[in-house]
C-alpha cells in the first residue's frame, strides 16, 4: 500500500553545520542525510560548506574530502570512481545516479544528497541491498540449457544475437532503476523492479538460453512484472544510459505474443 | 520496508518529479475522476427519465458554478485519459521508449487533453 509520509523514527531533522575555512573563495553547501544507528537518534541533515577551489569536480570528489578533511564518521560506498561498479549509487539533487559520474557544477545551489530513496538505511548513505539483491537472484541470472553442449566447443551466438544482449547484460545493478520507481517503493515486496527484469530481459533474449517458456511462467503475475505502469521514472535514472522501461515493455510483450 | 528499527530513506518528498511520472499520477486520478463523472452521468439520464421537472432540478445543480467547474474538470479528466491511454497503447507495442519521445509525448498529451477540453466547451457554447 503506497505511504507517502516517512514512519517516525525515519523523520529526517536539521543536523549540524560544517562552515568553510578562512578564506575560501568559491564555496558551495552540501546537505547530507546523516543517519547514526548507535546512537538512537532520528536521521538528520548535516550541512558542509566545501572551498570548490580544492575539491575534484565530482560530487563523489566532495564526498572524499568531508570524510578525509572534515567529519571522517560520514559512511559511504564507494570503490571504481569510473561508473564502474555502481558502488556510489545515491540521490543527489532529486536524481539517482552515481555519486562519482555527477559533477557538482551540475546543481544549481545547495546540494542535496540522499540515500537511495525507499530503502532501509544501515548508516547515513549505505541503504540495505539485501533485498535487491535477492530479488536479482530470484529471476537466475544464469544461461539455462536443457540440451547438450556441441561437440568440442562452446555454444556459439552470431553477431546480431549479441546485439541483443550488449545492452541488458551492461547493468551495473547499482538499484538508482529500481529506486526511483514508485511502484516499487510500494510495492517492492512484491514486485520485482526495473532492475531485476531488465535482468530477466537479458535472459530471455539470449540466444543460448533455452529456459525461456519457465522464465516467462515465472514473470507472469500481478506483482512481479505487472507492477510496472510505465511510470519511465527508470529509465532517466540509469547511469549506464540503458533502458529498462523498454525492456519490461519488450516482456509484455513477449507474454501476449506466445498466447497466439 | 524497513527493519532491525532502521529508517525509511525518504522518496516521493526529495525526489525530482519528472513529466513522465506527472502524466502517470494524472492517468490514475484522472481515471477515478471519470469513473465518479460517470455516475453523475447516470444520474443525468436518470433525471430525464423522471419526467421533466426532476430533470429541471438536476439542471439548476449543473447550472451552479461548483456544477460547472466539476462538469468541466470531467470532460479535461476524459480528455486526459484517453490522450494518455493512446500513448500506454503505443508503449504496449514497444513503441515511444526512447527519453526524448516519451518526453514529448508527454506534454502532447497535456497538450491535446486542454485543447480538446476547450474546443469541446467552445462548440458547445
Amino acid at each position: 500500500m503506497a505511504e507517502f509520509t516517512l514512519p517516525k523514527n525515519s523523520r529526517v531533522t536539521k543536523g549540524r553545520h560544517f562552515a568553510a575555512p578562512e578564506g575560501a573563495s568559491n564555496v558551495k553547501r552540501f546537505a547530507v542525510y546523516r543517519y547514526d544507528p548507535s546512537s538512537g537518534d532520528n536521521p538528520r541533515m548535516d550541512t558542509y560548506d566545501i572551498d570548490l577551489e580544492s575539491c575534484g569536480p565530482m560530487v563523489l570528489d566532495a564526498l572524499i574530502k568531508i570524510k578525509n578533511e572534515i567529519d571522517p564518521t560520514l559512511t559511504f560506498r564507494r570503490s571504481c570512481r569510473e561508473g564502474i561498479c555502481g558502488s556510489c549509487a545515491m540521490n543527489i539533487d532529486g536524481d539517482n545516479t552515481l555519486a562519482c559520474t555527477r559533477a557538482i557544477d551540475d546543481a544549481k545551489g545547495d546540494l542535496k544528497i540522499y540515500p537511495l530513496p525507499h530503502m532501509s538505511v544501515v548508516k547515513d548513505l549505505v541503504p540495505d541491498m539485501t533485498h535487491f539483491y535477492a530479488q536479482y537472484a530470484s529471476i537466475k541470472p544464469w544461461l539455462q540449457t536443457r540440451t547438450p553442449p556441441p561437440a568440442g566447443k562452446e555454444r556459439l551466438q552470431s553477431k546480431a544475437d549479441q546485439e541483443l544482449i550488449n545492452e541488458p547484460a551492461a547493468c551495473i545493478l547499482c538499484a538508482c532503476c529500481s529506486t526511483s520507481c514508485p511502484s516499487y517503493w510500494w510495492n517492492s515486496d512484491r514486485y520485482l523492479g526495473p532492475a531485476a527484469l531488465l535482468a530477466a530481459y537479458r535472459w530471455l533474449v539470449d540466444s543460448r538460453d533455452e529456459a525461456s517458456a519457465e522464465r516467462l511462467d515465472d514473470l507472469e503475475d500481478s506483482f512481479r512484472l505487472y507492477r510496472c505502469h510505465t511510470i519511465m521514472n527508470c529509465t532517466p535514472a540509469c547511469p549506464k544510459g540503458l533502458n529498462p522501461a523498454r525492456a519490461i515493455a519488450a516482456t509484455k510483450k513477449m507474454l501476449v505474443e506466445r498466447k497466439f | 520496508m524497513s527493519n532491525h528499527g532502521r529508517p525509511l530513506s525518504p522518496h516521493i518528498s526529495i525526489y525530482r518529479w519528472p513529466i513522465n511520472m506527472t502524466t502517470s499520477i494524472l492517468h490514475r486520478a484522472t481515471g477515478v475522476a471519470i469513473s465518479v463523472g460517470f455516475v453523475v452521468l447516470v444520474a443525468w439520464l436518470f433525471a430525464a427519465a423522471a419526467g421533466s421537472e426532476a430533470y429541471a432540478t438536476f439542471m439548476t445543480y449543473m447550472d451552479t458554478m461548483l456544477g460547472k467547474v466539476l462538469l468541466i474538470g470531467w470532460s479535461f479528466a476524459f480528455f486526459f485519459h484517453f490522450s494518455n491511454g493512446l500513448r500506454h497503447l503505443a508503449w504496449d507495442t514497444g513503441y515511444g521508449f526512447e527519453m526524448r519521445q516519451a518526453n514529448a509525448s508527454a506534454w502532447l498529451v497535456i497538450i491535446s487533453a486542454v485543447v480538446m477540453t476547450a474546443l469541446f466547451w467552445w462548440v458547445r457554447a
